[in-house]
């Protein structure tokens, strides 16, 4: 029997007629935005966690596994929300874009089932790991911490090829509008336009977490709390962000110049280049209007430079494409420019942290550190996020880049403004009780005996009185 | 069974799964808001949150693992019922959200008062999901669901007598499991006065589980005649016998008090049903669709199956250590303080190695800036990725213990 072509099927879906496109992107932009922040602490938390409890081990200082064992309550519950929030992301996939789904599911479908299984492991072993502590031996805790690691980076992988092929797509042949002859794993893994995207969202998982946690430590600082618990639970995070943001910098780079090559014209939208250029200038700040970026700083010939390194190189403009195919320039440029702006910050702050660290082994002192320290944490989740709608945005009008349109990949169904205003209720409540529970879990005070004791000191226990 | 059936096996088996753990979590749920205050029934509610602790997670991911397969194998049914049933589907979404965010905050307060709220939060959510998922079902079995896209009715595709009576049914086994599982762990634990509540709370959800049943099958005489004709004379009914069976078998363990094999028959009797209906359906998946038309291609059905076997060798034998260790009582809530720790004390890094590490990264960070941002070739940018990773595991490694160890000198100076 011959195969049904699932193309021929998935032309029966047909042509959509959605009045309601702009909120059916914005409603799965609500849930990207929401579930993002989360994988970030998925991704680098467990590593923090697991560290600290080595340092314990290692040294024989409980208050290292005192602080592990707080902060893995915390990952466990932002591990939850991440679930839940997550099970959306996939249900939409359905619900808001079955046309997507249906016609090229078995492209990148793939992706998905392999992250769900990195999902699930992650879920059991955090299960195993949270509710391990003094129940298993602390090497078969450590260990059973590894797959959490492990699953945090294949997990985010998955995803990412998923993402990198939407942007980049291959592994298809386009016959009349239809795919055929599908490769699933050609098509996934072997994309040139992943690996930027991934080792950027990998690193940002890191900047995030790292920046968030030591700043709310920084706020505990500024507040006057500055015990040897609160100054060991900010170094580790605020290392590992600072070595991660300066490094950012120059995978950002990196990624610009894959776009530059694979995706021009989400280039020229996100530095505002109307016309097709050799030399082309680069434009600090401003607004793009009317094929031209007015109240900029203009910078000459260094887009040419970054993007091809060579001065003279020709930059294709938006002008390449007729209008109906370009993406909404000011939103990608504002965005791409707040995530470089605040990216350069966070790598000037990690540059001082390392500084320091180089000339007197110790933290910086100034108030004005920590009061940056605490808005760091803040700022780098909108630097996630502004990435993020570089990316999305940036590839528009294409859920398939250049193959096939967002407007034919949406649902025919109706209610979609209702949806989307539920979800915005049912997430600003979730996000309320989610900062009001670590509110509670960070109030707990820590037991006396276990701050005042420096390391290597009092390695014994403590004798009671 | 040919390459195109397969994933459905797949599909199927990962539903039970959620059906048999995660509808066992959303039964849980109820039972924590069905008691009174009070000592007697605040035990309850405590031993119904920490029974499901170090599975919840795990429970609720076998939905993903259901769609994502679902959409690789059948892209287009999976466009087509996603799109019919966004309604139900969208409804169970908020219940899971409303479920998991109450669990996950339910750890950060002790208040019996906002217990209370969150309780009744987490059991109305646990009602909605099962329903909607049930009432999403009842529509595919119905045939309400056409192929295309938003071609069936938004709310009559999950809103019929089948749909409903699913749906009731769904929230009637998560209670049922949830019950019977609830009072082996009181068993397992030792404890008496929650064994005999959840003893109880068991009989009563399976004698409306049954009963529930047996009307159904008037529902589905009108209803849906076909289905109905193919679960009592049809391929449907060694699943639909094996089920009353396991359910009977059920019944009279948990009479008996012996609630562990009840576990298994319990489970057994939902997975039964789950089978009836997917042999009563066969080969159809929507109405003019059998589940062999709405396969992907080859090559993507031999990749979804190679990485679901192979998943599968990871995944189990990690699935048989949770349920291990939780079932033999081997994971519990830790307690805030750490016991004190014997280990020796033990510099976090060699003397000699600080100084070492930072010339590491340094040459780390040199190689990286080289390989990823001046060359162009592939191959440079990976040693490029791979050195600054170096750089920062090794600015790593030099930064802390200098960090901590002069913290703490400034610490005990400052004493």
């Amino acid at each position: 029997m011959a195969l049904p072509s699932l193309v021929t099927l998935a032309q029966a879906l047909g042509p959509v007629q959605q009045d309601h496109l702009l909120q059916a992107r914005q409603m799965q932009a609500l849930s990207f935005a929401v579930h993002i922040p989360l994988v970030c602490f998925g991704v680098a938390f467990p590593v923090m966690v697991l560290v600290m409890e080595w340092m314990g081990h290692r040294t024989g200082d409980p208050l290292y596994l005192a602080i592990a064992r707080r902060w893995s309550r915390i990952m466990v519950a932002l591990f939850a929300v991440g679930v839940i929030t997550g099970t959306i992301l996939s249900f939409e996939m359905g619900l808001l874009w079955p046309n997507f789904t249906a016609t090229f599911g078995g492209v990148f479908g793939l992706g998905f089932a392999i992250e769900g299984f990195s999902f699930f492991l992650e879920a059991i072993f955090i299960g195993i790991y949270i509710y391990g502590w003094d129940r298993l031996s602390p090497r078969a805790h450590m260990l059973s911490a590894l797959p959490i690691v492990f699953t945090g980076f294949s997990g985010s992988w998955m995803v990412i090829a998923v993402n990198a092929w939407m942007n980049h797509p291959s592994g298809f042949r386009l016959v009349r509008g239809e795919a055929v002859d599908i490769h699933p794993v050609h098509a996934l893994f072997a994309n040139s336009y992943l690996w930027h995207e991934l080792v950027h969202m990998y690193l940002a998982g890191y900047i995030v977490t790292g920046f968030v946690v030591a700043g709310a430590y920084a706020i505990s600082r500024l507040r006057g709390r500055w015990s040897r618990y609160e100054r060991t639970a900010l170094v580790v995070p605020l290392t590992i962000a600072a070595l991660a943001a300066p490094v950012q910098v120059l995978v950002g780079d990196w990624a610009a110049r894959d776009v530059a090559e694979s995706q021009p014209t989400k280039l020229a939208a996100l530095e505002g280049l109307g016309r097709t250029e050799s030399g082309a200038p680069l434009h600090v700040l401003g607004w793009y209007h009317d094929g031209e970026v007015k109240f900029g700083i203009a910078v000459p010939k260094m887009l040419s430079v970054l993007s091809f390194h060579d001065p003279n190189a020709r930059v294709e403009g938006l002008d390449a494409v007729p209008p109906a195919q370009r993406p909404p320039v000011n939103v990608t440029r504002v965005s791409f420019q707040t995530m470089v702006g605040i990216g350069t910050l966070l790598a000037l702050l990690g540059a001082i942290v390392l500084y320091v660290r180089v000339r007197r082994r110790a933290l910086p002192e100034w108030r004005w550190f920590y009061y940056a320290l605490a808005a760091a944490g803040p700022l780098s989740v909108v630097a996630l996020i502004c990435g993020w709608i570089v990316t999305e945005v940036g590839r528009q009008p294409w859920v398939v880049y250049r193959v096939m349109p967002t407007s034919q990949a949406v649902t025919d169904a109706g209610g979609i403004p209702v949806g989307y205003a539920t979800l915005w209720i049912v997430y600003l409540a979730v996000g309320a009780g989610v900062l009001w529970i670590l509110r509670r879990l960070a109030r707990a005070p820590l037991p006396e005996t276990l701050i005042a004791s420096p390391p290597g000191v009092a390695s014994a226990p403590p004798t009671g009185d | 069974m040919s390459l195109q059936e397969l994933p459905m096996v797949f599909v199927l088996l990962g539903l039970v799964f959620y059906v048999v753990l995660g509808g066992a979590d959303f039964g849980a749920a109820m039972w924590q808001f069905a008691v009174g205050r009070g000592e007697r029934g605040e035990r309850i509610r405590e031993h119904a949150h920490e029974a499901v602790g170090p599975v919840w997670e795990a429970n609720h991911v076998w939905l993903i693992f259901v769609l994502t397969v679902t959409w690789t194998a059948y892209p287009a049914a999976f466009g087509s019922l996603a799109s019919t049933l966004s309604v139900a589907l969208f409804v169970a979404g908020l219940g899971i959200i409303v479920r998991g965010a109450a669990y996950a905050l339910r750890s950060g307060t002790t208040d019996p008062r906002e217990i209370g709220r969150i309780d009744a939060a987490s059991a109305i959510s646990s009602v909605l999901t099962p329903f909607a998922l049930g009432a999403a079902v009842g529509g595919l079995a119905t045939g309400r669901v056409p192929f295309g896209n938003a071609k069936g009715d938004l709310i009559t595709s999950w809103l019929n007598p089948t749909s409903i009576f699913i749906g009731a049914l769904a929230v009637a086994f998560c209670a049922y499991l949830a019950a019977v599982y609830l009072a082996a762990d009181a068993a397992r634990r030792g404890d008496a006065d929650l064994v005999r509540d959840f003893r109880a709370r068991a009989l009563g959800a399976g004698a409306v589980s049954g009963v529930l049943s047996i009307a159904g099958l008037v529902v589905l005489h009108h209803d849906a005649y076909r289905l109905y004709h193919e679960l009592v004379a049809g391929d449907g009914l060694p699943a639909v016998i094996v089920s009353v069976l396991a359910g009977l078998a059920t019944f009279g363990l948990v009479v008996r008090e012996r609630f562990e094999p009840a576990r298994y028959t319990a489970g057994l009797a939902v997975a039964a049903i789950v089978a009836g209906w997917a042999l009563a359906q066969s080969p159809v998946f929507l109405p003019g669709l059998t589940v062999k038309q709405a396969a992907a291609p080859h090559d993507v059905l031999v990749a979804i199956t190679v990485a679901v076997l192979g998943g599968a060798v990871i995944l189990f034998p990690s699935l048989v250590l949770l349920f291990r260790l939780t079932l033999g009582g081997r994971l519990g809530h830790a307690e805030e303080q750490p016991a004190a720790t014997p280990a020796a004390a033990r510099q976090l890094v060699l003397a000699a190695a600080p100084g070492l590490l930072g010339r590491v990264a340094a040459a780390c960070a040199l190689a990286g800036i080289g390989f990823l941002t001046v060359a162009e070739a592939g191959w440079a940018h990976a040693v490029g990725v791979v050195a600054l990773f170096g750089f920062i595991v090794a600015g790593f490694a030099g930064t802390v213990p200098a960090l901590l160890e002069g913290e703490a000198g400034a610490y005990s100076s400052r004493r």
